[in-house]
């Protein structure tokens, strides 16, 4: 097997004498989407946090990796197409220069145009991004995260909130956008799940109690009783 | 200009040209038009000279303009909190005054008009050193660092004798010799113009620096730095080059003051000339590029003219920061860029008679309090100075019921009405935003 995207080996992580994440071991795949699932309590953000927390973030960007919250994260007074922009200009290589008009960076545009576009908020190009509704907010958000231009992305409960039908926009844009990357997802919503991850990783009590593609994972005994509860609510 | 109001299109900005330019900048290039022709409203036919007052007041403004818009670049664009901003314009000043100094005994043959650049290299050279330490922190923590840092150099300019002067400051003269125009530069008149060129040049290096990418992770950072870091950024290193390019600027401020004063003193470093930038820069407008020049001009005109008519101007000047910091966050040009859309969706007509109707007690308060405030200071500090208090040939006696009932009045019974009249407004404007908005949508 060639080299992961992502490997964890035995990580464990206490909040005082409260053992949160006890031993997880875990290998992502470059290339597949991997959702992690268990019931609230299991330590899956914390896993995230820990995924992402090794290091300084701006450090964790440079070595391929991305992420979103769970609370959305943009840049609020910042228009849409700003938000984007600022998302790609480290990734193409501007760091700190002040000597040059991020107006002028012709490539740097057309493809922030181009990720607003995949991200369809173009007609909200030039609205301040707090004025966003929701979905569009965690829509931006995703668009922010993959301009990042990181190989790796993880998301932090990226349909969380959203109704029906605001949840099936986002799994089809999540699909279309993370193409050729490695996506790491936590979510709560089974159909989510169920529609787009490879694999699926079930954490109970800060333990991986099984891992495998969706199918395996729907028909697992153990999962059904200690986290889906009835058969019922996989389906 | 707002910042809101920049398209940055993937389209290069050259392509519609010089009338595309005129048609956007007409703003700041009419400002700058009338800051050419203003001082000649002065002039005295007579004796030939301009007024030295109306001289330097604009000069103070071109200054002040330059130093709030370098406050701004911390404030406004990345977030930042500062309470010692003056040590950049003072070190300024001094660096600037030591090469004047040196320009004069022929060690450096550097043209007055250049000096600036010696300004901006100390604020540059300051800014780097002292903001390497506070640009480690952010928010509250940051705050206080510049305020320590404030406390420090103001210090430091009492104990050493030989860069700061001690309390008598260093003293210099502008007429060097080395001009690049043959200019002697005695008259205030071509300081001033001077002035106008430099501020124009940082205005435009400012406006600049907003636009480049550094300028934007400012603002990113200011608004989400968790985001910012995940994108790349490193906080620190955006809020470190942030802090040494807006000491440049305050920098060129400084040698502007010394070019104007030919003095610098302690003063220049120290809190109060700090709080002034703040006070600039927040009634001005946090919000976009113009609100410090609009604060800037305000205060320097409050300064100038009302301290003529009173000595509590700077009463004034505090009440006026508390009003709009508890009214209006964004500063003045918040409250006028709030009314944008409603011109946009042809409705301000509708606001013409609530206004009307909240400018009546707004004067009965106003006037009441400054009544109060003037028959205060005349009580006190005009009455050691042996002033009287004349209204229009009527001399109001402080000590006398009269005038502190009528204050009283007025302040009390203009606020009730003010309060009726603000809640009548409120309803009027929610009524118009909210039309707007429905007319928006159906569009």
């Amino acid at each position: 097997m060639s080299t992961p995207a992502l490997r964890l080996t035995d990580v464990r992580k206490s909040f005082g004498s409260t053992a949160v994440i006890m031993g997880v071991s875990l290998e992502v795949a470059v290339g597949s989407r991997h959702a992690i699932i268990g019931p609230n309590g299991a330590g899956k953000t914390t896993l995230f946090n820990l995924i992402s927390g090794r290091l300084p973030p701006h450090e964790i960007n440079r070595r391929g990796l991305s992420r979103s919250f769970q609370v959305t994260s943009i840049f609020p007074r910042m228009t849409v197409f700003e938000n984007i922009r600022c998302g790609l200009l480290w990734s193409q290589g501007y760091k700190y220069s002040f000597w040059q008009l991020v107006g002028g960076q012709r490539a740097l545009n057309e493809a922030a145009a181009r990720l607003l576009a995949d991200v369809n908020l173009e007609a909200r190009r030039d609205v301040p991004a707090g004025l966003l509704s929701y979905a569009e907010q965690r829509a931006l958000e995703i668009g922010i995260t993959i301009a990042g231009g990181a190989n790796t992305i993880l998301l932090d409960e990226p349909t969380a909130g959203m109704s029906r039908s605001e949840a099936d926009h986002a799994v089809a844009l999540i699909r279309r956008i993370t193409a050729g990357k490695t996506l790491v997802m936590v979510e709560h919503d089974m159909s989510v799940v169920f529609d787009l991850a490879d694999v699926v990783t079930v954490l109970v009590y800060g333990q991986v109690i099984a891992s495998g593609p969706p199918a395996e994972i729907r028909a697992n005994r153990a999962v059904q009783d200690a986290y889906l509860g009835a058969p019922a609510e996989v389906a | 200009m707002s910042e809101g109001a920049i398209r940055t299109t993937a389209r290069p900005v050259a392509a519609d040209g010089a009338v595309g330019f005129l048609r956007r900048q007409w703003p700041w290039l009419a400002t700058l038009a009338f800051a050419v022709v203003v001082p000649w409203f002065s002039y005295d036919w007579s004796t030939g000279r301009h007024s030295g007052f109306i001289v330097s007041m604009l000069s103070q403004i071109g200054i002040s303009i330059v130093f709030a818009l370098s406050y701004n670049m911390l404030m406004g664009q990345a977030g930042l909190l500062s309470f010692g901003h003056a040590v950049f314009l003072g070190l300024g000043g001094y660096v600037t005054a030591h090469v004047l100094n040196a320009a004069k005994g022929g060690a450096v043959p550097l043209p007055l008009e250049l000096t600036p650049l010696a300004g901006a290299l100390g604020g540059l050279g300051f800014a780097i050193v002292l903001g390497y330490f506070a640009t480690k922190q952010r928010a509250t923590a940051f705050a206080m660092i510049t305020l320590g840092i404030g406390e420090l150099i103001t210090s430091c300019a009492l104990m050493f004798q030989t860069f700061f002067g001690g309390e008598g400051g260093v003293s210099t003269n502008r007429m060097t010799g080395h001009s690049l125009f043959g200019l002697g530069y005695g008259a205030p008149i071509q300081v001033y113009y001077l002035i106008v060129a430099w501020t124009a040049l940082s205005m435009v290096g400012m406006l600049f620096l907003s636009r480049t990418p550094l300028g934007r992770m400012a603002n990113a950072t200011r608004d989400n730095y968790e985001r910012a870091q995940f994108v790349g950024y490193d906080p620190r290193m955006v809020r470190f080059f942030q802090f040494a390019l807006s000491g440049l600027f305050a920098g060129i401020a400084g040698a502007l003051y010394t070019l104007t004063y030919e003095i610098v003193t302690y003063d220049t470093v120290a809190g109060p000339m700090s709080a002034n930038a703040l006070l600039m820069t927040y009634i001005g407008g946090v919000g976009v590029f113009a609100g410090p020049v609009v604060g800037a001009v305000l205060i320097v005109l409050l300064q100038s003219w009302v301290s003529l008519l009173s000595n509590s101007w700077l009463v004034y000047a505090g009440v006026l920061f508390i009003l709009m910091v508890t009214f209006a966050p964004m500063g003045l040009t918040g409250l006028v860029l709030m009314h944008q859309p409603i011109w946009r969706g042809g409705r301000m007509g509708r606001l013409v008679g609530p206004y009307l109707r909240l400018l009546v007690p707004a004067l009965l308060v106003v006037l009441g309090f400054v009544l109060a405030v003037e028959l205060c200071s005349f009580l006190t500090i005009g009455a050691a100075q042996g002033k009287s208090f004349t209204l229009s040939r009527i001399t109001i006696d402080p000590r006398g019921a009269g005038a502190w009932l009528v204050a009283g009045l007025l302040l009390v019974g203009g606020g009730l009405w003010l309060r009726v009249a603000m809640h009548g407004f409120g309803v009027a404007w929610s009524a118009v935003t909210e039309d707007v908005k429905r007319a928006e949508v159906r569009a």
